[in-house]
């Protein structure tokens, strides 16, 4: 459903970033680092409360004409930036979150080898077949 | 020399091997220095080598032909085998082990080897993989090629020497690039780890007669799994160097008399090994292995290893950190950043496959998912595992009891599916309800139409038996998803009683047909039907044609009793006196007419029939304006009669006597069941009638028949000098409308229950929806 998926760390640098029509990558690139505002001021809004009891799910950060961007942060102020198709009408929000929540899951894998160290770029196999499958859904 | 017949197996190595040795490229001879340089490899005396030579004919021809080659490879293994070397031997020994030749050609032939045993599925190399702990640690010794030498000599099964390979060669990482580093033998430098391997084979082969090649197969690098045999051979590979350096640590401190003694258990595990199939199966002494290893680390064996622990540990092992990232993916199986014991045997497994040389596979092998002791099918067990796991401080074997699926960053493929299927559940749940909502309004209003009716609910009749099933069906289903749903409240409540819908469905249905079958004219929409002939055209007539057989044995008797559902006249005397008395006298024909209505109007909608009554009472012609007026009034009164009564008032200046007569039958039809038949003069009107009021829809049915039944009869004689006959058959002939006319007094009673039902229902909903008209 996707056609792009960051992941970008607490210092607001990208730990995984993946798209699926690579020549436009660069133009994703900028997408996701244009929501990181959004995320921020998402955050802070909700951020007046605890952090618990702030919701992990952002929902849609702003849209653009050909794309709707989905933000999603975790605990660890771990963000989750996800790009979506305009025209994939039948994606609900729903939908979304459940992405999301198997990408959290999938993150969480990852930090659970002690291999990875926390801040270094995500390579772990697992993390893209998991996010290969989400985006190929699309096409 | 003598034909010689190979195994498919034989075949393939043979000509590899020629191949090998056909260094000129002609594929028909092999030069013999080649060859000799083989034979050498095969570590045979030279004089079995020669007498080879010369049974296979090489020595005659000076070179060797391929067939030349095939029959000396075939020797050399009769000649490994211990067996003499004979001609006759070529064909008559069977299972024979491929001939093993050591040397530089080694590595080349048991890939080759490898490759084409046949015996074993392809596996592994990685079998091979699996022993170089012990061996790695001989091969530190540098005791391997001593022992290799003796266990060449010796055809005894085990001896320690590890099959790992010195630490000479860099470990490749690929069996490609092995294979390309072997392929031009660096002499000595390949002979020496080829050396450890050598003696393996000897023993391995033994022990598996036909198995060949551990190490070919080994070799064949291309089949990842690890063949059970390879696990020998793979003491070739220079892997194990690495494979060796990567426990460095966790060997040397270790006793050495631990790492000989599993050196020892080496051989045995690994013929062991090589009797499954399964490449990435733990031997015994593998297992046992990185059991020792496992309580270096962590003393308690159902304990688990820390992340931080086992990444130390396996850092050693020099592998990148991406595959050790990788291989920890694949290991650890419930995700919890810990190594239970099973998980620490895959992951150490894994390590060694990968410093043979073996690329990590893409899942973690079923032979080497973690087993859980709760769960009984191993299958299950990783699936399950998975999701249960929490906390690293349970115990190993208590894990999978804290199975709670609350665990969900294990594998996301895995994990995903609960929620989904939760989701999924729920949505059907919700979903449910939407699809059933048809059926039930339809019962639903089968049931109000049902209450409506009244019905009955106790005839059984084919339509209450062919729709239960299927509705019950429905309504079971719809109920059940109700429960489950739980969404829908006011047309659903109907839904309660589903199962008890069928049958009022059905009952709604036999009681429309029963109700139809009674009384026909009602139910069914009914056309106005012309009254044409004198027989009753109407499904009733089929009951007047029963009565009317019925009544000429008994006629007064059986006329009298047959409108059961007639409700009895209070007078039945009057009825009967003014019936009597009606064929005699006009005026008593008036009284007759005066006497039924008095007696038609039993019921308060026609209470009006008194005055009717009071009006023809006092004469038929005389009164016939009175009757008119009573007429008017009575009709006017009447309700179900309105639009009659307007035709009748708009008719009373053209015909009084028709009105009259109209209005009684009307009377009659309402409701009134006249016992009596009406009057002469009545009947007269009532004749008239018919052609007065066709258009009236409703009485046109019940008019029809009355004038059906009267058209039937003759203009009654009022002449007294008719005979008692004639009287009789008059008698007769009244009686027989009487019953007509009760008959559709009793239909023209139903309808008028229905209008009422039907008006009681619209009133409210008008009522209800009154307050919306404010809006």
């Amino acid at each position: 459903m996707a056609v792009c998926i960051a992941v970008i760390a607490k210092e607001n640098y990208p730990l995984y970033i993946r798209s699926i029509p690579t020549e436009n990558e660069l133009k994703f690139h900028y997408t996701v680092h244009t929501s990181l505002d959004v995320v921020d001021e998402k955050i802070s809004a909700m951020g007046k409360a605890l952090v618990d009891q702030r919701e992990l799910y952002l929902g849609l950060l702003y849209p653009t004409e050909d794309y709707k961007v989905y933000g999603y942060v975790t605990n660890s102020k771990v963000k989750f930036v996800m790009v979506v198709d305009s025209s994939n009408t039948a994606l609900r929000d729903n939908e979304i979150r459940s992405m999301f929540r198997k990408l959290h899951n999938s993150y969480t894998d990852v930090m659970c080898n002690p291999f990875y160290n926390p801040g270094d770029c995500i390579h772990s196999r697992a993390f893209d077949n998991m996010v290969t499958s989400m985006m190929m859904q699309v096409c | 020399m003598e034909g010689l017949t190979l195994s498919e197996a034989e075949q393939r190595y043979y000509c590899d091997l020629f191949s090998y040795c056909d260094t000129e490229s002609t594929k028909k001879v092999a030069p013999n220095g080649r060859v000799l340089e083989l034979f050498r490899a095969a570590q045979l005396p030279s004089e079995v080598v020669l007498q080879i030579m010369e049974l296979c004919g090489a020595t005659r021809l000076g070179y060797f032909g391929r067939s030349q080659f095939y029959i000396a490879l075939k020797l050399v293994a009769v000649a490994q085998s211990g067996l003499p070397l004979r001609v006759e031997s070529l064909n008559t020994v069977k299972d024979l082990p491929l001939p093993r030749f050591v040397g530089p050609k080694n590595e080349q032939e048991l890939r080759h080897t490898a490759l084409y045993s046949s015996d074993a599925d392809n596996s592994t190399p990685y079998s091979g993989v699996i022993p170089p702990p012990p061996g790695r640690v001989q091969v530190k010794k540098g005791s391997v090629s001593h022992d290799a030498v003796q266990q060449r000599t010796s055809t005894d099964q085990q001896e320690s020497t590890s099959p790992v390979v010195s630490p000479q060669q860099s470990p490749p990482t690929s069996p490609h690039t092995w294979r390309k580093h072997n392929r031009h033998p660096s002499g000595g430098n390949n002979e020496r780890p080829l050396a450890g391997p050598g003696p393996f084979w000897a023993p391995f082969s033994e022990a598996q007669p036909g198995s060949s090649t551990t190490g070919d197969s080994i070799w064949s690098g291309h089949s990842p799994p690890p063949h059970q045999e390879n696990w020998v051979s793979f003491a070739d590979t220079p892997p194990t160097s690495t494979l060796l350096a990567m426990h460095p640590a966790s060997v040397q401190d270790q006793t050495t008399v631990r790492t000989v003694a599993s050196a020892t258990t080496a051989n045995e595990i690994r013929r062991q090994s090589s009797s499954y199939d399964d490449p990435w199966k733990i031997t015994d002494e593998q297992r046992q292995y990185y059991v020792n290893q496992f309580k270096t680390i962590q003393p308690d064996l159902n304990g688990f290893i820390p992340g931080s622990a086992a990444k130390e540990f396996f850092t050693k092992s020099k592998l990148p950190i991406l595959e050790l990232s990788h291989i920890w993916e694949l290991s650890d199986f419930d995700k919890d950043g810990a190594l239970t014991l099973d998980e620490f045997c895959a992951a150490f497994h894994l390590v060694v496959a990968r410093k043979n040389g073996y690329d990590l596979p893409e899942k973690l092998p079923e032979s080497l998912m973690p087993k859980l002791i709760d769960l009984e099918d191993t299958t299950v067990v990783p699936v399950i595992s998975e999701v249960g796991d929490q906390s690293g401080e349970v115990g190993y074997s208590s894990s999978p009891a804290e199975a709670p699926p609350s665990k969900s960053p294990s594998m996301p493929s895995l994990n995903q599916t609960w929620p989904e299927l939760n989701q999924s559940s729920e949505d059907t749940a919700i979903v449910h309800p939407v699809p059933i909502r048809m059926t039930p309004s339809k019962i639903h209003m089968q049931e109000m139409e049902l209450k409506r009716t009244g019905s009955d609910l106790a005839n059984p009749t084919s339509p209450l038996l062919v729709k239960p099933p299927d509705l019950s069906e429905e309504n079971n289903m719809s109920s059940s998803k109700f429960v489950a749903g739980n969404t829908v409240a006011d047309g659903y409540s109907s839904s309660d009683s589903y199962t008890s819908d069928p049958e009022q469905i059905g009952s709604t249905v036999t009681r429309q047909r029963s109700h139809s079958g009674t009384s026909p004219e009602n139910t069914a929409p009914p056309p106005p039907p012309p009254r044409p002939h004198p027989s009753h055209s109407r499904s009733s007539s089929l009951d007047m044609n029963r009565s009317f057989t019925v009544t000429p044995g008994q006629q007064q008797a059986g006329v009298v009793a047959y409108p059961p559902a007639v409700p009895p006249r209070p007078p039945p005397s009057q009825g009967a006196g003014p019936h009597v008395h009606r064929s005699v006298d006009a005026e008593s024909l008036i009284t007759h007419t005066s006497t039924s209505p008095q007696q038609i109007p039993e019921q308060p909608n026609f209470a009006d029939f008194s005055q009717f009554e009071a009006f023809a009472a006092s004469g038929v012609n005389e009164e016939e304006e009175d009757e008119i007026e009573t007429h008017s009034e009575v009709l006017q009164v009447e309700k179900p009669s309105d639009s009659a009564g307007s035709l009748r008032v708009a008719k009373t200046d053209g015909r009084v006597e028709d009105k009259a007569a109209a209005s009684v039958p009307v009377n009659a039809g309402k409701g009134t069941t006249p016992l009596a038949p009406p009057p002469k003069p009545i009947r007269r009107r009532l004749k008239s009638e018919d052609e007065l009021r066709p258009e009236v829809e409703e009485h046109t049915q019940k008019t029809g028949v009355i004038a059906a039944v009267l058209a039937s009869q003759p203009s009654i004689p009022r002449s007294v000098g008719k005979d008692k006959k004639a009287i009789q058959a008059s008698i007769r002939r009244n009686k027989e409308t009487n019953t007509v006319l009760a008959r559709l007094n009793s239909e023209l009673q139903q309808q008028l229950k229905d209008v009422l039902e039907e008006r009681i229902s619209l009133e409210v909903q008008l009522e209800q929806l009154r307050p919306f008209s404010h809006l």
